[in-house]
């Protein structure tokens, strides 16, 4: 009878009345200088030691655009002689600590415009050249109605110089081993990237398509030394592939792990004998970055400044609150 | 149309007085001939009773069936129909807009089928519940329109039952009881001998008192079975129309004589046949043509405030993306030439040719509107309307604001004004019914001059009062619930609620009560207030005069003793009361037939059981005949027996009923009649209710009169249209012959019945009304100089009591008659009737008729009927008025009542200097206003309700202004001046205004002072007062629902409004300001992303973050926590916002949501957006990280940014708020962790494969998203932190309360309150008063300028000098 009496009744739970138990923070001086205060310790501790770790980190930068103040391969850089090599030379008075990194380094290189970033093809670059490129690949996509394989401007501008390293050890120059394997992502190498497959050699796989138009040799070709790094899984390929987020970046090229040079490259002259294919003078440059990576990767100084810089903050910030509610609570018993 | 006039006449015999009208000039020809074009504007009605002449066929197919059709669509045409509805839609415009550029490959940021999602699933969402309401309505129109009907079908000469969708204009249909009405129906027969039925309007405006409606004129008498097939004339009335109020037209009869008729005999489709057998009529509209589907449309759709300040922001968001999108494309063109030759990362497009850079630059305009689009707060549309749902969910769930009396809660009715609650500054409220209660009470009467004042009545409600007040109370033991509850349980429940409902207003309580009564035999049963305890000399006189009324018939003795009589009778008979008794309509509507029969039996037996016991048994045996037999003429109390051809109407309407039931109620008349020859006037005020009467009355000071004639024996027993039976203190039966009635309305403010007396036979007028209404009819010169002398005397008299009635805050009403011949009578009804019939402006001439009735009138008395405040008023409005809300009154009521009810209800404070503006000439008004505006600004220019400094604050001004004078006001364009004057008054009274003047009232505070209004109001005069304001809130009181239809908010009691706006306003404003805040943040913040980077990829228009996490980031990652917060989130406790109504002052300032919070939240984006993007970018820039991988940590340090900037915000941390903010964080991670784990070829060309897994493995993410988050929003932090410690704001400062413990906060609101108002308080400061009532600039205004001495005051600032640095206001 009761329910029916009062069928509209709302229900006078704490929900509908809008009475649920609630914490309700009150964001007052007190009760923030404690955060602040951890906040800004931690903080303090991080950075310094990101700091620390980056300081480590060493790292030999050579610009061989060949242009400006930097003359090493100055004679390739107008393009007259293909193929160019040029020597860059370098000594190390210490020890630089492995694994030792070889990067190549482009700047003011726009990897991640818009219509560059696009011209690609991700179905026939998992291995299906038969079926004709994705649109996005115009105008590298089809030459005298073939196929481009890989199609795409990112592939036909591909990074085409070569290093080699030697260390001149009494005037002879010992080749350095430098690591072309697992320079790129595993999961690139192994699954979003396939060969095409077919009866016979890796040609016949590309058999019908057409080499991009910068390209000098066909992808079954780029690298003849080792039949496993050919095609689509070129490591070099790859990684050029994964185009870069800033205009000013360096990409892995290979890693010194093997051989004498496992423990890094001891003190002493080194020349590094550059193939000069690639052009950029008229936009940017180019360079080398030997460098070795810790736990927070390459050298990164602010990081570490950051953290010391936020946390210092945190730290002043927790002084003021305490300023201001010593003031505040005096102000408020005054009165 | 060839049918025997004998036929005729016996079926549709008219009234022998009415023969002659058709020879009266008034009347224009009718359509005799039906071949000849009939006018367009009218709508005739061919009855179809027989094969149809072609031009009659081709008349009525114009006509719309009677099926009705709701849907928007059909079947077919619902696909294009919606979608192009759809486009009609600025967002969608918007969307298509970006489909289609996005469609250009030149411009393409996305796949064309991403851009198109979002137009996608919100066309396809709004299709969806499109048609799943169609859907619904398709169904619920099927229903209907195969209900089943009894039409006439001419073939068969029967009615047959046909569906509803079937039945056409013209068709003769039959409606039994409890039946639905088919269609508009004008009725021509009825079951009834009088020629009515009755009907509940409920399905129509939710009234549920039944209304009476009369056949056709002429068509009353029935002793022969209605033929349709005789019917050979043709309805003539108005187009369709929907006005419910208003019908009229007449029926052109083939012997070419016009009868005329209103809505009075106008069936409205959709309502419930009652009380009546059967009813038959014709259709004169059927389907969409009604007049309840004309008046059926949705939901009102009002835009905030807020959402218009959030429109012009929109376009401010637009006028950014503008610029932003320039840079883009200024950019390109820049960025490209600073290149000698193409370098190999701009490739030519398709066709191997280099776009020149201005064209490049050109489409990467548009391709910035794509790529940035979301800065345009699409989804806060959606947002919003999501967010208001919750909010109405919540409201209308208080249970603070429900009112078990009608179980009735709050209703929002429009659905997106809830923020507006928050920002009222101007309260126009009506006072009837709004204010007061609108149950009248007797409480006064004067009769021919001399004053009876009811000493026992107000002690019997002041003891009442009390009782109510103490349950324990053992005086009073029989009003308790449990009796009634006990009560309830023998009935269905549908029977209860009916009972509960605003069906039986008057009676209600009483009604439970009468039916409980044989179980109990205590003569206060009830505690109404209707009851009227007798004034004891009134009823000594009124005794007397009765014993001497021996001899009726001889003379009509005006002025004499008899006037006593006189005025009851006129109290008893003067009106449009609808009397049932408690069992009649309620067995017949509500419950099977047997239950009722089982219980009367059980009545039966304790009634004989108690009659056994009563030693009256004898006179009650003796009166048992008298009431049984309707038409028994002797009576040993009535010598004069009554007219034998008179049938008493109740006796007659009880006829329908078992005879149980009859018997039953005979035997309650007898008990009843027992204690009315007692002498002690209490029992005798308190059993007259036990006859089982109930009084429906249209106004319940019709209700309370009758009562109170009652009370002193003249009980009003049956009425009809042509009949009033009144039984008098003897217990005789005296039945009026009503020959005319006059209606109520507020033109006129009269009313009159004319009736025939059964023993004089002269013709009787007895008019009711407002004094002035009344006294300039009275008659002037009467032939003897001592009569006149007499009269002018009584009339003096009079006036004096009403003046003091109305100090008293009472209603007051004159009582007046007119005895006038038979002939006189016939001559005016002949002119009438010609009135009657008239179509053009019909109004006016029955207007003027009327009044040349109602002339010389003599006055028989005067009568104060008390209106109660509603519980809590006063403080509800003194709560408001510290809100900082203007409190206005607009009422009808006269000017004397509506000051004294405002004194009662503390609008005004004796301490008030209170302004008059009453007077009929200009000039007066003028310089009035010169005077005051001058006096005023005397004590400062700043309206005093606002803060003014110390010390200077001077008198509070009240303003009563007149209606009449108001118009004329209006008139001389003296508005602008009149509300200046208004401003610096705490307080205004409007009285005597008009529905018209109201909502011109309301307009010009709103168009003139820009503030936001509000109108509350409960009856039919507010609509248009309640739909002039920005919210209008309708109180569903007594007066039926007109106020409640018309009204965004509706609510059952005033002192609901101080919760609904102090505590669900201010919390839906606060809420939704801060989400819509929010929103516009929260885009901007995360769309810069997209634009910083557009400086680091050449302007191409890249996305560094995955199209679809761009998409998610919106839809599914930060979309519910803001809707959360919308709805859930709390700043300030309930309570304390009640207790501290000047918090609702930040919402009338618009603080949570202002042009410089929008410029801040802005420029909070930007600062945070930039610490978004180049923490990380710095922290990697010259790495060989790869776009995508670039983006990942960007996107998920600005998702903990945008939503701990929300939980910063956030203000009560409750179960759901935590569950949406952690399962919004968890559902990103889970999302893009699935999606970059299976996404190997999809989603080109981000290609996220193993993108999310790579950067959560490296600790560089971790530490870039920690430090971006801690950086971006370590400045509101800080700020809010500063915020919450200098307390800078009341709100802060209140929010500081809640948190303390109960008992502390109470203290401490307590002394915050005393703080004010001793720092209010101003060292009695005597008011010169340079305007003294009469001083010579005074102009001779009615009351002139009343000055008070100033007292002490306890309202006004809220805020201390103490703590005046809390009324700087904050921004943010």
């Amino acid at each position: 009878m009761k329910s029916q009496q009062a069928a509209n009744r709302p229900d006078n739970t704490a929900f509908t009345q809008q009475r649920l138990p609630a914490w309700q923070p009150m964001l007052s001086a007190h009760f923030v200088i404690p955060g602040f205060l951890l906040i800004g310790m931690a903080f303090i501790g991080i950075g310094v030691a990101l700091y620390i770790t980056s300081q480590n980190i060493q790292v030999l930068e050579k610009d061989y655009t060949g242009t400006g103040q930097y003359t090493a391969c100055s004679e390739c850089a107008d393009m007259q002689t293909i193929p160019c090599i040029c020597n860059v030379t370098f000594s190390l008075t210490t020890l630089f600590t492995g694994p030792v990194f070889l990067y190549y380094g482009l700047s003011n290189y726009y990897q991640n415009y818009r219509k560059y970033q696009v011209s690609r093809d991700d179905v026939q670059l998992w291995g299906d050249v038969t079926k004709s490129p994705a649109d996005a690949c115009a105008p590298y996509q089809y030459i005298d109605n073939k196929p481009i394989a890989p199609c795409g401007s990112i592939a036909n501008s591909m990074f085409n110089d070569t290093f080699s390293l030697y260390q001149i050890i009494n005037g002879t120059m010992k080749l350095v081993p430098l690591d072309g394997k697992g320079i790129a992502w595993w999961t690139d190498y192994n699954i979003k990237f396939r060969n095409p497959s077919a009866q016979g050699s890796l040609q016949d796989a590309f058999n019908g398509t057409m080499k991009p138009v910068n390209w000098s040799k066909p992808a079954y070709e780029l690298n003849p030394s080792d039949m496993n790094d050919n095609g689509f899984l070129n490591q070099d390929f790859l990684v050029w592939m994964r185009t870069a987020a800033l205009p000013d970046f360096q990409k892995l090229y290979r890693r010194i792990t093997s051989g004498d040079y496992a423990l890094g490259l001891p003190p002493g002259d080194y020349v590094l004998q550059i193939e000069y294919n690639y052009a950029v003078k008229d936009f940017g440059r180019k360079k080398v970055v030997f460098s070795n990576v810790t736990w927070m990767g390459g050298k990164n100084e602010f990081l570490g400044v950051a953290y010391i810089v936020v946390g210092s903050l945190c730290l002043v910030m927790s002084v003021v609150m305490l300023v201001v509610y010593a003031k505040y609570k005096f102000a408020d018993e005054n009165a | 149309m060839t049918h025997s006039i004998d036929r005729l006449s016996c079926c549709f015999r008219r009234r022998e007085n009415t023969g002659d009208s058709e020879t009266t000039p008034l009347l224009r020809a009718p359509p005799q001939d039906p071949e000849i074009p009939l006018p367009a504007a009218l709508h005739h009605v061919f009855p179809n009773n027989g094969p149809l002449s072609p031009s009659h066929k081709k008349v009525m197919d114009r006509y719309a069936g009677n099926k009705i059709r709701t849907t928007k669509y059909t079947f077919l045409s619902f696909l294009p129909k919606n979608l192009f509805q759809q486009l009609y839609r600025l967002a969608n415009i918007y969307f298509v807009f970006l489909v289609a550029i996005n469609w250009f490959p030149q411009m393409e940021v996305f796949h064309r089928e991403i851009t198109m999602l979002p137009l996608v699933i919100v066309t396809v969402a709004s299709s969806l519940k499109d048609a799943l309401e169609d859907f619904r309505r398709y169904k619920f129109d099927r229903i209907v329109n195969y209900r089943a009907a009894s039409v006439y079908d001419w073939k068969q000469q029967d009615f047959v039952l046909k569906c509803w969708k079937d039945v056409r204009v013209g068709d003769f249909v039959k409606v039994v009881c409890n039946e639905v009405i088919p269609a508009d129906i004008l009725l021509l027969n009825t079951s009834d001998p009088n020629g009515v039925c009755h009907m509940e309007t409920a399905n129509l405006d939710g009234e549920t008192n039944l209304k009476q409606r009369q056949v056709v004129r002429g068509f009353a008498a029935s002793n022969c079975s209605f033929q349709p097939e005789h019917f050979g004339g043709t309805v003539v009335c108005e187009k369709p129309n929907k006005n419910l109020t208003h019908f009229k037209g007449y029926l052109a009869m083939p012997e070419k004589k016009k009868i005329g008729f209103g809505r009075e005999s106008l069936l409205l489709r959709g309502c419930t046949m009652r009380n009546t057998d059967s009813a038959a009529g014709i259709v004169v509209y059927a389907g969409h043509e009604t007049k309840a589907m004309l008046n059926n449309k949705g939901p009102r759709y009002k835009r905030s405030k807020l959402e218009r300040k959030m429109n012009t922001d929109v376009l401010f968001c637009v006028g950014i993306l503008f610029i932003m999108c320039l840079i883009g494309a200024l950019g390109q063109y820049f960025w490209l030439g600073t290149f000698p030759s193409t370098p190999p990362f701009v490739p030519p497009d398709s066709s191997n040719v280099y776009i020149p850079p201005s064209l490049s630059g050109f489409y990467m305009f548009f391709t910035m509107i794509i790529l940035l689009q979301v800065l345009i707060p699409i989804s806060l549309y959606v947002s919003i309307e999501l967010i208001k749902v919750g909010q109405i969910f919540f409201i209308t769930n208080d249970v603070d604001l429900y009112d078990e009396e009608t179980d009735s809660r709050v209703q929002c009715r429009a659905l997106n004004i809830t923020e507006d609650l928050g920002q009222i500054q101007y309260v126009f409220s009506d006072k009837t019914g709004t204010l007061t209660e609108n149950k009248m009470v007797f409480r006064r009467c004067s009769i021919m001059g001399t004053e009876y004042c009811h000493k026992e009545n107000a002690l019997r409600l002041a003891a009442l009062d009390e009782a109510e007040s103490d349950e324990e109370d053992p005086a009073f033991p029989q009003k308790k619930v449990p009796s009634r509850l006990q009560f309830l349980k023998g009935k269905s429940a549908a029977a209860l609620r009916r009972c509960n409902s605003a069906r039986a207003r008057i009676g209600v309580r009483g009604q439970a009560e009468v039916t409980l009564s044989p179980h109990s035999d205590v003569a206060f049963s009830s505690p109404l207030e209707t009851d009227v305890a007798p004034d004891w000399r009134l009823q000594r006189i009124t005794g007397d005069e009765a014993g001497q009324m021996e001899a009726w018939g001889r003379v009509s003795r005006i002025g004499g003793g008899a006037c006593y009589m006189d005025f009851f009778l006129a109290l008893a008979v003067c009106n449009t009361v609808v009397v049932s008794t408690a069992m009649h309509p309620r067995q017949r509507v509500t419950g099977p037939l047997n239950s009722s029969t089982l219980k009367s039996l059980g009545h039966i037996q304790t009634l004989l059981k108690r009659l056994g016991s009563l030693s009256h048994v004898i006179a009650s045996l003796h009166s048992i005949p008298e009431k049984s037999g309707p038409t028994s003429p002797a009576s040993p109390a009535s010598p004069a027996g009554p007219p034998a051809s008179v049938p008493a109407g109740d006796e007659v309407d009880r006829g329908g009923v078992t005879d149980s039931g009859s018997l039953n109620t005979s035997l309650e008349d007898s008990e009843a009649d027992l204690p009315s020859s007692d002498d002690v006037p209490t029992e005798t005020s308190a059993n007259p209710n036990s006859d089982g009467l109930c009084y429906e009355a249209e106004s319940p000071d019709e209700a309370a009169l009758v009562h109170a004639a009652r009370a002193y024996g003249y009980t009003l027993l049956g009425r009809t249209p042509d009949h009033v039976t009144v039984r008098l203190p003897q217990g005789s039966l005296l039945t009026f012959e009503v020959l005319g009635t006059l209606a109520f309305n507020s033109v006129r403010k009269r009313m009159s019945v004319v009736v025939r007396h059964p023993m004089t036979n002269e013709v009787i007028i007895y008019t009711k009304g407002a004094d002035s209404a009344i006294m300039e009819r009275l008659a002037k010169s009467a032939e003897n100089q001592p009569e006149e002398n007499k009269r002018k005397r009584i009339a003096a008299k009079t006036q004096r009591h009403l003046h003091l009635y109305a100090k008293d805050g009472l209603r007051t009403l004159c009582i007046a008659k007119k005895v006038m011949s038979l002939q006189a009578y016939t001559d005016w009804l002949a002119v009438r009737q010609e009135a009657e019939s008239a179509i053009d402006n019909r109004e006016e001439l029955l207007m003027e008729t009327a009044s040349h009735l109602e002339t010389n009138l003599t006055l028989l008395g005067a009568t104060g009927i008390e209106d109660r405040l509603q519980e809590d008023v006063p403080a509800t409005i003194a709560s408001l008025r510290k809100a900082g809300i203007q409190v206005w009154v607009l009422t009808g009521d006269k000017q004397e009542t509506a000051v004294n009810i405002a004194y009662s209800c503390r609008l005004l404070d004796q301490s008030d200097v209170v302004f008059t503006l009453s007077t009929a000439s200009l000039d007066e008004c003028n310089s009035f206003l010169d005077c005051t505006l001058e006096e005023v600004k005397r004590y400062g220019v700043q309206p005093p309700w606002q803060s003014s400094p110390r010390g200077l604050r001077g008198p509070t001004f009240g303003l009563v202004l007149e209606g009449h004078t108001l118009g004329l006001l209006f008139e001389a364009g003296l508005q602008l001046r009149l509300l200046e004057l208004s401003r610096h008054c705490r307080s205004v009274l409007c009285c005597r205004v008009t529905p018209l003047q109201k909502s011109a009232v309301v307009k010009l505070v709103r168009d003139k002072l820009k503030v936001m209004t509000l109108s509350i109001g409960d009856g039919a005069n507010d609509v248009s007062m309640i739909q002039a304001a920005d919210v209008g809130v309708g109180i569903s009181g007594q007066e039926g629902m007109q106020a409640v239809m018309a009204s965004d908010f509706a609510i059952s009691h005033f002192k609901h409004l101080k919760k609904l706006l102090l505590v669900h306003g201010h919390w839906c404003y606060s809420r939704l300001a801060g989400t819509v805040i929010y929103f516009f943040y929260k885009n901007v913040a995360y769309v810069n992303l997209l634009f910083w980077y557009q400086f680091f990829c050449g302007f191409s228009g890249t996305a560094m973050i995955d199209y679809w996490l761009l998409i998610f980031f919106n839809l599914l990652f930060t979309s519910v926590p803001p809707i959360v917060f919308g709805i859930l989130d709390r700043d300030i406790s309930a309570g304390t916002l009640l207790s501290l109504p000047e918090l609702y002052k930040s919402g009338q300032n618009s603080e949570g949501y202002r042009h410089t919070t929008f410029w801040v939240a802005l420029l909070d984006a930007f600062y945070q957006s930039l610490v978004c993007f180049f923490v990380p970018y710095l922290a990697y820039q010259g790495s060989d990280i790869d776009v995508y991988s670039f983006g990942t940590p960007m996107n998920t340090a600005s998702l903990f940014t945008i939503l701990l900037h929300l939980a910063i915000e956030i203000r009560t941390w409750t179960v759901v708020h935590w569950v949406v903010m952690v399962g919004s964080v968890l559902l990103y991670f889970i999302i893009a962790l699935s999606y970059s784990a299976l996404c190997i070829n999809c989603n080109h060309p981000s290609n996220p494969y193993w993108i999310m897994e790579n950067q959560m493995a490296d600790p560089v993410f971790y530490l870039v998203c920690i430090l971006t988050t801690v950086l971006a929003l370590l400045p509101r932090y800080t700020f809010r932190v500063l915020q919450g410690t200098l307390a800078l704001s009341p709100l802060v400062r209140a929010r500081q309360l809640d948190m303390l413990s109960p008992q502390v906060r109470d203290s401490l609101i307590r002394e915050w309150r005393n703080q004010e108002s001793t720092s209010e308080a101003v060292p009695d400061q005597v008011l010169s008063s340079p305007t003294k009532p009469g001083s010579p600039t005074e102009p001779t205004v009615d009351r002139g300028l009343t000055l008070h001495k100033d007292g002490n005051e306890d309202t006004g600032n809220p805020f201390s000098p103490g703590h005046r640095r809390s009324i700087s206001t904050m921004t943010i």
